[in-house]
């Protein structure tokens, strides 16, 4: 099937409400997800693949507002409890019980930190979303898809891996793709930031001797693998901001898992 | 003879009880300073935590051979203690090796077991010294790291060299107690027979073979009254140090935090705010899950929002500076330190307790009541050093005893732009932005679902 003959939907919570539907999951698209150009193409990707495997699922669109994260990260406690009860107000509206999204931030905050605000949802990362779809079979990459032998290399990002545990779900992901997955030196609950948690993604770094993402970009070119794949929106802008201070744009690719799927299955 | 140093020991014995007790309790008393916050929830699992993380070492073994060595210094001790008991009593009651008539055939095995620790203290504190001093591991060189002063260095230098010096003088005794033992002068002769040579210090008679009987005795006696001397000393050194972690190292693992390492932690006070602004009913302390109290006395006063200094920090803070060992391990994982910015979690905790101890000094001179106007922030903990902090955790994880460096970062910086709109201000844009925009760029809320437009393209 090819991808111009299907159309894609993306229904929105306002819609299911109003045809008195409610959908199975909903897609938590976050604020990179919504406006930055580089992963807007990742929530398509995921968007594709919820169409593809029939996910009866909605996303909130224009009702969608910042999780608060970086506020909170940042010191700015008031800012972030407004944006958490104010989100929290619209998500019970709707009756919302489970939460899939593709931004680590977002996953941590509406997970751990909502229920004491009163928001109580199962919240799954994309990462586990896509690792059930697989396992059900219900997502197949084909037999010589353009990553056999390809070296791919995974950057753990703190919200997912060391502060939610979630370190398999992605890599068995990846694995599906039939790569030649390669582990960085630090990986895991060891795993080096990308420098963008915290708030840093909003502000210069203070002065050092290099930047986060540089020297963690280094460990990744390090490891021969042409495909840097991740699995947050603030990983992916500086994965792909230190491959490029590097000079390697031209043979390294920074790609987010469900870009990989998505590819594997062509949509 | 002997009654005058049963006299003397049991007065040295006493005098260390009442130095301790009194350390302990200031050490205590600084730690009260902190806010409340309960941490005696879920027994099961903290006692989980602190058998795994304390007593297993379990976070040490993330490098083998040095979890190997910390092991070999801390069952050294912990077992080494039971030959503590026997010397005290001895000391006491003006005894000689007192257990060993009742224990006769365990006897020797015991003493055995400790002299292989002994040994293996004594091996492991020389490789530690070199690993600081001649192979000059990084995360303890001042060059690389501002925090690690003088004072640091020499408090590990004479933690390791006294731990040597007492393993020394515990086999030594021993090696002259046999020695005496085999030419049966006075009281040691009751034992001979008994009490056969042990399995190391054995091989460290034939240093005593040309000492008289007169010199032995005294050789015996100096060595016996300096190791046990040499460990009271060291008791009181510890509260000093930072060796107290083998002390706190076990309540400071059991009231850690339970929570997923991502989630920070909720202000109820705010709420409140944050709950007449949306004009929402407002949540009482009752029915929330907030655990901030202790109990069920009223909801303290808001002091502050977030923490200037140590007074507003919470207990478990306070008591993670007095247990924390200056290892380093956090900030040789803290990407924002070895990308060579200011930020050292290390430092943190290090200030932390610095700022606490200067509060102690001035207790001391003028009364509990004593403020000064200095603070943690700005004094110790500066601005540039909290802005680099991309909360990734990997501190947190780093620990052996389960410090959160970051969760003090956290309150620091909420002080800072909740009381003192002090943030830099690229981050005042960012507020502003989710403010007004609901994202933290200026883009307008409508555009929010413009992606969609693209999904069939």
């Amino acid at each position: 099937m090819s991808t111009t003959e299907k159309t894609y939907k993306v229904p929105t919570m306002a819609d299911m409400a109003a045809s008195g539907e409610e959908p199975e999951i909903l897609f938590w698209v976050g604020c990179a997800g919504s406006f930055d150009d580089r992963y807007k193409r990742v929530t398509i990707a995921f968007v594709r693949i919820l169409n593809h495997v029939g996910i009866k699922f909605a996303v909130l669109g224009p009702e969608e507002a910042c999780t608060g994260d970086p506020a909170r990260r940042a010191g700015n406690e008031f800012l972030f409890q407004m944006q958490a009860m104010s989100n929290i107000q619209v998500l019970n509206g709707y009756n919302v019980k489970k939460i899939v999204t593709a931004c680590p931030h977002c996953f941590n905050t509406l997970k751990n930190e909502y229920p004491e605000l009163g928001g109580n949802y199962e919240v799954i990362h994309h990462s586990q979303f896509l690792q059930g779809l697989i396992n059900e079979g219900r997502v197949k990459v084909k037999d010589g898809q353009p990553f056999k032998g390809r070296r791919i290399t995974f950057h753990d990002s703190c919200y997912l891996g060391r502060a939610n545990k979630v370190y398999e779900a992605p890599r068995d992901v990846l694995a599906a793709l039939d790569a030649d997955l390669v582990e960085m030196k630090r990986v895991r609950a060891n795993g080096l930031c990308c420098g963008a948690g915290g708030g840093q993604y909003f502000k210069e770094p203070e002065p050092g001797k290099k930047d986060v993402n540089v020297e963690r970009v280094e460990e990744a070119l390090s490891t021969g693998a042409d495909t840097i794949a991740v699995a947050c929106p603030f990983c992916m802008t500086m994965m792909s901001d230190g491959v490029k201070n590097k000079n390697r744009e031209d043979s390294v690719r920074v790609f987010d898992i469900s870009e990989l799927i998505a590819q594997g299955q062509g949509l | 003879m002997e009654i005058i140093q049963q006299i003397l020991f049991v007065v040295a014995l006493g005098a260390t009880g009442w130095y301790i007790a009194k350390r302990v309790r200031l050490i205590a008393q600084a730690i009260k300073l902190g806010r409340p916050e309960n941490r005696y929830d879920h027994p099961d699992e903290r006692l989980k935590t602190m058998l795994l993380v304390a007593f297993g070492q379990k976070k040490m073994f993330t490098n083998l051979l040095v979890g190997i060595m910390h092991f070999v210094i801390y069952a050294g001790f912990l077992i080494v203690n039971l030959e503590v008991l026997e010397i005290i009593l001895d000391g006491i009651l003006g005894t000689h090796r007192l257990f060993a008539p009742y224990i006769t055939p365990i006897y020797p095995i015991l003493i055995d077991v400790f002299e292989l620790l002994a040994v293996g203290v004594l091996t492991v504190c020389v490789i530690f010294l070199c690993r600081r001093f001649i192979a000059k591991v990084p995360r303890f060189q001042q060059e690389r790291h501002r925090e690690m002063t003088r004072w640091p260095r020499t408090d590990a230098a004479i933690i390791l060299t006294a731990e040597i010096l007492l393993m020394i003088a515990f086999l030594t005794w021993n090696a002259s107690d046999s020695v005496l033992r085999d030419r049966g002068v006075g009281h040691y002769a009751e034992l001979k027979g008994i009490v056969p040579d042990f399995l190391i210090s054995q091989f460290l008679k034939p240093l005593f073979s040309g000492f008289s009987d007169t010199g032995l005795i005294v050789y015996e006696r100096t060595a016996w009254w300096l190791h046990i001397l040499g460990i009271l000393s060291f008791a009181i050194y510890v509260t000093y140090s930072k060796h107290l972690h083998i002390a706190l190292g076990f309540p400071n693992v059991y009231f850690s935090d339970l929570q997923p390492k991502g989630e920070m932690q909720n202000m109820p006070e705010i709420t409140k705010e944050v709950q007449l602004a949306l004009g929402l009913p407002v949540t009482t302390e009752a029915d929330g899950s907030q655990a901030n109290d202790n109990g069920d006395q009223p909801p303290a006063e808001i002091g502050r929002f977030g923490a200037k200094d140590v007074q507003d920090l919470k207990w478990i803070n306070l008591m993670n500076a007095y247990s924390c060992t200056e290892c380093g391990r956090c900030t040789s994982a803290c990407p924002a330190n070895i990308t060579g910015k200011k930020l050292s979690p290390r430092k943190i905790m290090m200030d932390t307790r610095d700022r606490l101890e200067e509060i102690q000094d001035g207790w001391k001179t003028n009364g509990f009541d004593y403020k000064d106007d200095k603070s943690l922030l700005n004094d110790y903990i500066t601005a540039e050093e909290l802005n680099a902090c991309t909360t990734c955790q990997a501190c947190v994880n780093a620990c052996p005893i389960n410090i959160n460096p970051l969760d003090i970062i956290l309150q620091l910086r909420r002080y800072r732009v909740m009381e003192e709109s002090d943030a830099p201000a690229s981050w005042n844009a960012m507020f502003s932005n989710i403010e007004n925009n609901m994202a933290p760029w200026k883009f307008s809320p409508s555009d929010r679902f413009n992606w969609a437009d693209q999904v069939n393209d």
